[in-house]
């Protein structure tokens, strides 16, 4: 249940940021929602019913990492896209693991 | 340059668009709960700012973008690209305010009421989100329309 629970309240947030983002015009504005805390918002609401204040302070301190590798992801994003005019898709997925090595790199450096 | 709300964009995504987003959306969010439990809130909390749905929207930019330009008899462009690249751009500007983000929960969140520091994260994300994409343009402009000498 509380998975069914958290997939809606994912879904839904996540929706919503994307519409607006999809609203909004000059398109390099619209482009800040596409890192919104959308699922952040939705984590740390069920995280604070279930575990408390605490451990979702925690994991909104982790964030900053996440958010930092998140950087580095759409900064090879658009040089990959707008340089070298690979294909989105395929780019923006591959690069993924831009992002994990950012992410952990930072967790083992800082947060471990 | 203004910024101003396009409803009429809507018509462009189908729904499969917004079933995939809501989806990833959804998965995401179960995904993030799941490693946190599993491996704590240290290593689960990375995954509240993991670019989930990111490629779902640029990959959509794109084809927008490139159906476009085929409309207007222009088969081959690299117009698709260069836009998403510009939400690329406007999402790297987007995750410093995700950090502060962050960093305001995690310092404020034990202290004060919880509903109260989330809505004043989110707004607090969205003013500096505006702040530093004005910022930008102040910079881009200043030096594109700098005389040159």
């Amino acid at each position: 249940m509380e998975l069914a629970e958290r997939f809606l309240l994912g879904g839904i947030i996540v929706s919503a940021f994307a519409v607006v983002g999809d609203v909004l015009r000059p398109k390099g504005f619209a482009g800040l929602f596409g890192a919104a805390p959308s699922v952040a918002l939705a984590t740390l609401t069920l995280t604070l019913l279930t575990e408390g204040k605490q451990y979702a302070a925690l994991e909104a301190r982790s964030m900053i990492a996440g958010a930092i590798a998140f950087l580095a992801y759409a900064l090879a994003c658009v040089y990959l896209t707008a340089r070298r005019h690979l294909r989105t898709g395929p780019t923006t997925v591959a690069l993924l693991f831009v992002w994990g090595i950012f992410a952990f790199g930072l967790w083992s450096i800082f947060l471990r | 340059m203004r910024i101003r709300i396009d409803i009429a964009s809507l018509k462009q995504t189908r729904w499969h668009d917004y079933l995939t987003r809501f989806l990833l959306g959804g998965a995401i969010t179960v995904a993030t709960g799941l490693i946190a439990k599993h491996f704590g809130p240290v290593i689960g909390g990375l995954f509240l700012a993991f670019p989930a749905i990111f490629p779902a929207g640029a990959t959509l930019i794109e084809k927008h973008e490139r159906d476009k330009k085929r409309r207007a008899g222009i088969p081959h462009t690299i117009r698709g690209r260069l836009a998403a690249a510009l939400d690329a751009r406007g999402a790297a500007m987007g995750t410093i305010a995700l950090a502060a983000f962050g960093l305001f929960v995690w310092k404020l969140l034990p202290l004060y009421n919880a509903a109260v520091i989330l809505t004043a994260a989110l707004a607090g994300w969205l003013a500096l989100a505006i702040l530093i994409w004005r910022v930008r343009k102040l910079h881009v402009y200043s030096s594109v329309t700098r005389p040159r000498r």
